[in-house]
């Protein structure tokens, strides 16, 4: 551990580690300090300067951001020096923007707005900009790009460069010039975007946001002649409260179920089911190439299998690693498995014609708006799911119908494909798609359940970022002889620049796994870019709380025990991995490589 | 994609085999290419991007923050005016409109048979010698209207 340094802030004693910059110290202190390009997940920038402090024996304020604690220090954070700067340097970023106040998306979340109003903005002190002089890039299936909004704060640039390393963004031009510029000034649409929507969780302003397709789902709902169906995944549930004004970690489904009856959806189902289906599906696959792998010889199936369920991960693979889509699980993803289940096997149990269905998926993600438009997720004849909604979609539309989720009774799930299993609901948390599949492959393998306590598969738990773990299968049934004394090996990565490790591992051959599971965004799904803004890591810590308790309290905790599933391979598909499975359940992906999309 | 020309990978596989693939020399391979083709095209940018395993948003951010680096063919003469105090009180504005008189073109822009561009530049340090200019790399200064229309026409016979 590294030396502690003694901070005075304000007069508040406080010791913080040699390197801790003096915003952290202040955090400590309970000092508030106002941020608006630092963000917890990120690296320093120090480019706005509206977290100005008076550092004692220093001539000129500094960004308590960026000036890192070597020695005891003292610092005033209230001075009117300190205020007047601060005051200064925000009247400076909003002589740039172009506040198009009411019609923002971000009206009311916004991290601008609230600081003009703490810091009591009457009057633009500098010419400000009073027309638009962008126009906006809407071409994206998932994000939107406004740079009217943009404050040059390169959040956005560190989001996806750092942190997710995908490097979309750039720093155009210089001094007055600068732009905030996709690859050549291209639209987000066109480049290596994995819009997995990082940044629009990070932009403090409207200047990103998702493409918004509710207006939609409202003219469908409306609409007599079509019967919309919606399916929820685990993350929005639990994060949706927090638009409500609920804690981070507050589960609030049933009380959403509620309310999405209200706003006018058919039926209401939840993704978890599907998310079962993918089990059976994808543990199927893993076994299946094990065997041709160990005892076939077969050298070309790929091991490690990689799981396919997040969409940004899937396109980030397609770009940047495109020879090796092999080791690609071909599975569908949750959400498209239920679409493609529910325009075939549902309809026909509810008896509505598939062409008169829509089915909504209520996501935490922006990367699946742009998967439900693939062009060859269409199995049924119709396209698996006609929309894809993000939690903070979602939290609009109730607010625009007036229901409030306190307001809300507890509702659940409508019957048929209705229920998932704890193992379906853990699908939203990093290493929970991991779980799920080794409670059900070690239990299809051995017969016996894993040798965890409370199934509770501690190893791929929590936000390290990469986990790694190794389960001996040992007394395995009969027919998988094969397997004894295997020690399946399996690693779990979220987000993509942890991803590209385990990726790099696999391109210089050294990457010794079996199963790997990757989700693009970090946390897993309760971290998506759908997700209500801000998301930070206590937030995400929160949230995959509340994730794993609802996982303890639901009765069925393994996707193989989940009698809906056993009676739809009974009635329809078969068994995992069956013809019908493939032709319905299983996708192929394309390899898309590093530079432009074809226009 | 835009269509790989054969000229550009090779001279961009040996420029950047040159210098070395390291970050660091992504300037001077970005110079070379501009003083090669006159300008940093789309499909250059690819090209460094692969060879050189840097993102395409990276080099771009660069290559932009350098006026001297183009992203257009601006042609084969760009005459870049110093805009600062010196030379304007110097009589910049004369030296200025005998350009756009002499070529028929504004500041910013380029002639139709590119062969010439006019831009701006900040000071060159030549404020002794007031106004100065630079034609590609070549310094011209103590300009009057009668030396500009000289480089002017010394600059056609050269082609």
């Amino acid at each position: 551990m590294s030396e502690m340094i003694k901070v005075n802030i304000d007069g508040i004693e406080v010791e913080v580690e040699s390197g801790a910059t003096v915003l952290s110290a202040c955090e400590k202190a309970g000092v508030k300090v106002p941020v608006l390009c630092h963000h917890p997940d990120l690296n320093v920038a120090g480019v706005c300067r509206v977290c100005m402090v008076e550092i004692e024996g220093m001539g000129n304020l500094q960004a308590s951001c960026a000036y890192p604690v070597t020695q005891p220090l003292t610092v005033k954070t209230k001075t009117n020096r300190v205020r007047k700067a601060r005051r200064m340097n925000l009247d400076l970023v909003l002589a740039e923007h172009y506040g198009d106040c009411y019609t923002c998306p971000r009206n009311g979340n916004c991290e601008l707005r609230t600081l003009a109003d703490e810091y009591g903005v009457d009057k633009f002190k500098f010419p400000h900009v009073d027309k638009p002089r962008y126009a906006k890039d809407t071409k994206s299936f998932s994000i939107i790009r406004d740079q009217d909004k943009c404050i040059h704060c390169k959040r956005c640039i560190r989001t996806c460069i750092d942190m997710q390393k995908v490097n979309v963004y750039e720093t155009a031009n210089k001094g007055h010039d600068v732009e905030i510029q996709v690859a050549l000034n291209k639209s987000i649409a066109d480049v290596v975007c994995i819009n997995c929507g990082q940044c629009v969780n990070r932009c403090p302003t409207g200047a990103l946001w998702t493409q918004d397709v509710s207006d939609q789902v409202w003219e469908d709902i409306e609409n007599p002649d079509l019967f919309v169906i919606m399916q929820t995944a685990p993350s929005p549930r639990a994060a949706i409260g927090e638009e409500f004004g609920y804690p981070p970690g507050t589960r609030v489904t049933k009380k959403l179920n509620a309310a999405m009856r209200r706003a006018g959806f058919d039926k209401v189902l939840d993704t978890n089911f599907a998310a079962d289906l993918t089990i059976m599906e994808e543990g199927t696959e893993l076994l299946e190439r094990l065997h041709k792998v160990i005892v076939k010889k077969d050298k070309s199936v790929k091991i490690p299998m990689f799981t396919s369920c997040s969409p940004g991960w899937v396109k980030f693979i397609e770009h940047y690693y495109p020879d090796h889509l092999d080791h690609l699980s071909t599975c569908k993803s949750p959400q498209q498995m239920y679409g493609a289940v529910i325009k075939t096997y549902y309809a026909e149990k509810i008896g509505i014609d598939p062409s008169k269905i829509r089915t909504v998926a209520l996501m935490p993600c922006s990367a699946k708006k742009y998967e439900c438009n693939r062009p060859e997720m269409n199995a049924s004849g119709y396209r698996d799911v006609d929309y894809g909604l993000t939690t903070r979609e979602m939290a609009m539309m109730l607010k625009e119908a007036g229901l409030h989720l306190a307001d809300m009774p507890t509702e659940e799930f409508d019957p048929v494909l209705g229920e998932g299993s704890g193992a379906g609901m853990i699908f939203g948390a990093t290493g929970g798609v991991m779980e799920a599949a080794i409670r059900t492959v070690y239990e299809l393998v051995t017969g016996r359940p894993v040798p965890f306590e409370r199934l509770n598969i501690t190893p791929v738990r929590g936000m390290e970022a990469i986990k790694e773990a190794s389960l001996k299968l040992e007394k395995v049934k009969k027919e998988y002889k094969w397997l004894e004394g295997v020690e399946l090996k399996i690693a779990v990565a979220h987000g993509t620049a942890n991803a590209k490790i385990l990726m790099d591992k696999l391109v210089d051959g050294t990457l010794d796994y079996h199963f790997i599971e990757v989700m693009a965004c970090p946390g897993g799904c309760l971290g998506g870019g759908g997700q209500p803004i801000p998301t930070t890591p206590e937030i995400r810590k929160a949230r995959a709380n509340a994730i794993y308790q609802e996982d303890e309290e639901i009765e069925i905790r393994k996707s193989h025990e989940n009698p809906l599933i056993q009676k739809l391979y009974k009635e329809f598909l078969g068994k995992p991995g069956s013809h019908k499975s493939h032709e319905l359940l299983h996708t192929h992906y394309t390899k898309r490589g590093q530079y432009f999309v074809k226009d | 994609m835009e269509c790989r020309d054969g000229n550009l990978v090779s001279f961009v596989e040996g420029t950047v085999e040159k210098y070395g693939k390291g970050r660091e020399n992504l300037l001077p391979v970005l110079r070379e290419v501009n003083e090669e083709f006159g300008f940093v095209s789309g499909a250059a940018f690819i090209e460094i991007s692969r060879v050189m395993d840097i993102s395409i948003g990276e080099i771009h951010g660069v290559a932009s923050f350098y006026s001297f680096i183009n992203e257009e063919d601006r042609g084969k003469y760009v005459i870049r005016l110093c805009k600062t105090i010196s030379c304007d009180m110097a009589g910049k504005e004369k030296i200025e409109k005998t350009f756009e008189r002499e070529l028929g073109i504004k500041f910013g822009e380029s002639t139709k048979d590119g062969l010439f561009a006019l831009d701006y530049a900040n000071c060159m340090g030549l404020c002794d010698k007031a106004p100065a200019m630079l034609v590609n790399s070549q310094l011209y200064d103590s300009l009057t209207p009668e030396s500009v229309l000289d480089i002017i026409s010394e600059c056609r016979r050269k082609i």
